[in-house]
């Protein structure tokens, strides 16, 4: 039996997604930016993935901008947000739980003249409310907090966020990394006071190297990019045409048949999380239920190498991440798992387990048996 | 400029005596196998005690001169130009434009160096270095003949076409491929190993490989590690055959039953007697490692000692004397550095102890190594037979 539980790595893409991305690549592969009917049928492939992209947000098309991805999306949100405030302020607010791809671009803007407050968070992965509310100065510009946490799932009070940013005032800027929530969560920027949002395709069964930003009409942005003036002049570049229709159509069958979905995942996230129970010296670090996202389970071995645990793992055809997937060529370790207090000797033994919509409860039983089996071999083995 | 083939010089093989010829084909040899991967054909011949590259198409300059700058054997390349036999006069002009295009700043000392294959030419040597260095001399007025120590010396070959060349470019030096025998290079993925297999191949030894890996302790990336370490030094030294030997079961048995801060010596002492083995079906006549005296603790002179003595053949060990920035060097040089030091675990530092023994007592390696009696044997037999082989180049 084979076993992918990386989906928060990658997902593999919807055979709907390939099928309609196969077609634009062979037949109807023109240019949106051309002026004869080939260009108008692939803008038109455009249209219909923006159009299906903003209903499942509430928001308007034009709010919807293409990206290569959930890294780009982060970086105009960050970068093009600072620059474009600058004269208003040079404070920005996010957490100590973020991915590289928000962190890289702050410690970027850190070196151009901003000043950045990291959030600390509390054991399960939380900000806390009152320190954001204190952290907020009259020169705060921009704030970005993750929605759902990719190394551990937990998922920030991104509503309570919203609203304490706008009451203190409204010109700020407040930016959600969705690139591990969307798909999974009803997102509503306009309730929620989101002015900019990053979506990654690969993460929701939808093709790699594409993305999107939502950005509020009002919001101010520059752009990062440079060049013919496509998508309203905030993205140069011809647009990605069968990576945005593949997004466009994956993210309306994620939000197809939703809430039904997602209790079967948060089902079979509980019953993993049980079973893994069974074993011994474990520690979950996701919660169960509703508190943590449906598809993230972190679990720390104590006595056992992560890295040896995934290649055990490999070689039973069960594929897992040790730490977050991006971050796991470097050996650094987890800044999340630090950050909510994970002993310090298993920082180095926690495993993510992350479901995707193909996963079934047999494969869940299949991997904590060979868990069963493999973790005795292996903690009779240890270094030093 | 134009070139039209290069004059390879070598070094070394001019002094092998009766070998020579030996040494000289083995080097066209290794000149036609690197020229295969630049675009253009080459005709390689050796004529009077010279080797000669001649383009018999358009080339690509550059890459041919990185092929060259990657065989042994050869200590300088020297791009030539060849011009028709119209005339002396029609000599000086075509050596003047030579020397015009080939150095924007005449500012230079110099002096003419002809050479007459074709003895019918009308002038002397003497004569032609004379005329030809005056006709020079008027035309580029800054420059000057020195003739003891000119900055440029300017060949001018006379045959039955005329070659010009006047620049040398460095060689590796060493000596061909497979003039040496063939030896096998324990293949780690670290720094060390890769520029020691370069030295031995340097000197003319055909290089093979083992690799030791340990899944799941070790990751499949590493092993892709090493066939890209093998890759790399295979565009010096020829295609190389790499054994990968998986060693997991010996290395859990031998943690479970030998005390834990020999782990590591004893580990050593069966990598080498593994790639013994294997070197000897390959017709390997030595190992070679990348040791280097007091690296780490399995690289004490005790530790090496307890290492080497479970070995029949030579171990060849390069890099013995040198520090570590000069191993790292070299690595540069060769383009393997990069390489080396991604960040995977190779399966020397999984069970590591804390203090791992750095003065073995050779009596007390063999009494736990007795403790291994019983499934040691049957475990090496495994893994030699299982061992995994992949062409690297």
């Amino acid at each position: 039996m084979e076993a992918y539980l990386d989906n928060s790595a990658t997902t593999r893409v919807l055979d709907s997604v390939k099928d309609l991305m196969v077609t634009i690549m062979t037949e109807d592969y023109g240019n949106p930016s051309s002026m004869h009917r080939k260009g108008m049928e692939a803008e038109r492939y455009v249209r219909e993935a923006r159009e299906n992209i903003a209903r499942t947000l509430k928001v308007q098309d034009k709010e919807i901008i293409f990206t290569s991805g959930g890294t780009e999306s982060n970086n105009m949100a960050l970068i093009g947000g600072a620059m474009a405030n600058k004269r208003a302020g040079n404070h920005i607010i996010t957490t100590r739980i973020e991915h590289a791809s928000v962190y890289n671009p702050l410690a970027f803007l850190e070196s151009q003249g901003f000043s950045v407050t990291y959030l600390d968070v509390d054991r399960k992965g939380h900000i806390s409310l009152s320190d954001l509310q204190e952290a907020l100065r009259p020169e705060t510009i921009l704030v970005s907090i993750m929605y759902v946490n990719n190394e551990i799932g937990a998922v920030e009070p991104v509503e309570e966020i919203g609203r304490i940013v706008k009451a203190y005032r409204p010109s700020i800027l407040f930016h959600v990394d969705a690139i591990q929530a969307y798909g999974k969560y009803e997102i509503r920027p306009k309730k929620q006071n989101i002015d900019l949002l990053s979506v990654s395709g690969h993460k929701i069964h939808g093709p790699k190297g594409v993305g999107f930003l939502y950005l509020n009409e009002k919001a101010k942005v520059r752009p990062l990019l440079f060049g013919g003036g496509q998508q309203r002049d905030m993205r140069s570049g011809t647009e990605n045409v069968p990576g945005a229709a593949g997004l466009g159509l994956a993210a309306k069958e994620m939000y197809t048949g939703f809430s039904d979905r997602i209790r079967k995942m948060t089902e079979l996230k509980d019953y993993f999380i049980d079973r893994v129970s069974e074993l011994e010296g474990i520690t979950v670090n996701s919660e169960k239920g509703l508190e943590s996202a449906p598809q993230i389970i972190s679990v720390s071995f104590q006595g056992v190498r992560g890295e040896v645990l995934l290649h055990a793992l490999e070689d039973r055809d069960i594929y897992v991440s040790s730490g977050s997937a991006c971050s796991s060529n470097h050996p650094a370790i987890s800044g999340t798992l630090k950050a909510v207090g994970v002993k310090k000797d298993l920082l180095d033994s926690t495993i993510r387990f992350s479901l995707g919509i193909y996963n079934t409860k047999e494969q869940l039983d299949y991997t904590v048996d060979v868990l069963k089996e493999l973790l005795p071999v292996l903690r009779r083995y240890q270094r030093g | 400029m134009k070139y039209h083939s290069f004059l390879i010089k070598y070094a070394e093989i001019g002094v092998k005596g009766k070998n020579r010829y030996m040494f000289e084909d083995a080097l066209v040899k290794q000149i036609r196998f690197a020229l295969k991967s630049v675009e253009g054909e080459f005709e390689v011949t050796k004529e009077s005690g010279r080797i000669y590259a001649n383009a018999l198409t358009d080339f690509d300059f550059d890459d041919a001169v990185e092929a060259l700058k990657r065989v042994f054997g050869i200590s300088g390349i020297c791009p030539m130009v060849q011009v028709e036999d119209l005339g002396f006069e029609e000599l000086k002009k075509q050596v003047i434009q030579y020397v015009d295009q080939v150095y924007p700043e005449k500012n230079f000392t110099f002096k003419v160096n002809a050479r007459r294959a074709n003895k019918q030419y009308p002038l002397t040597s003497e004569e032609i270095n004379r005329d030809l260095g005056e006709a020079v001399l008027e035309a580029f007025p800054g420059l000057s003949v020195d003739v003891h120590k000119p900055q440029v010396m300017l060949h001018v070959e006379i045959r039955s076409r005329i070659n010009l060349y006047s620049q040398v470019i460095p060689g590796p030096g060493g000596m061909p491929i497979g003039t040496n025998g063939r030896a096998m290079l324990l293949l780690s993925g670290g720094i060390d190993s890769p520029v020691a297999g370069y030295m031995i191949a340097k000197r003319g030894v055909v290089i093979e490989a083992v690799y030791f890996h340990a899944p799941p302790y070790t990751s499949e990336r590493a092993k892709q590690k090493v066939v890209d370490l093998a890759k790399l030094v295979s565009r010096y030294a020829g295609p190389i055959k790499l054994h990968i030997v998986n060693f997991t079961d010996i290395q859990l048995y031998i943690y479970e039953k030998c005390p834990h801060e020999e782990l590591t010596i004893i580990m050593r002492r069966y990598m080498m007697r593994i790639a013994e083995i294997i070197a000897r079906k390959e017709k390997c006549l030595g190992l070679i490692t990348g040791e280097s005296i007091g690296q780490v603790a399995s690289q004490t002179v005790q530790s090496l000692a307890a290492t080497n003595e479970v070995c029949t053949m030579p171990v060849f060990r390069p890099v013995i004397g040198f520090d570590k920035q000069e191993i790292v060097d070299i690595s540069e040089k060769i383009g393997t550095f990069e390489t080396s030091i991604q960040p995977y675990e190779d399966c020397c530092t999984i069970f590591v102890a804390k203090h791992p023994v750095t003065r073995p007592n050779i009596n007390v390696i063999h009494r736990s190594e007795e403790k291994l009696a019983e499934k040691i044997d049957q475990l090496v037999e495994t893994a030699v037979d299982t061992t995994e082989t992949v062409i690297c180049q």
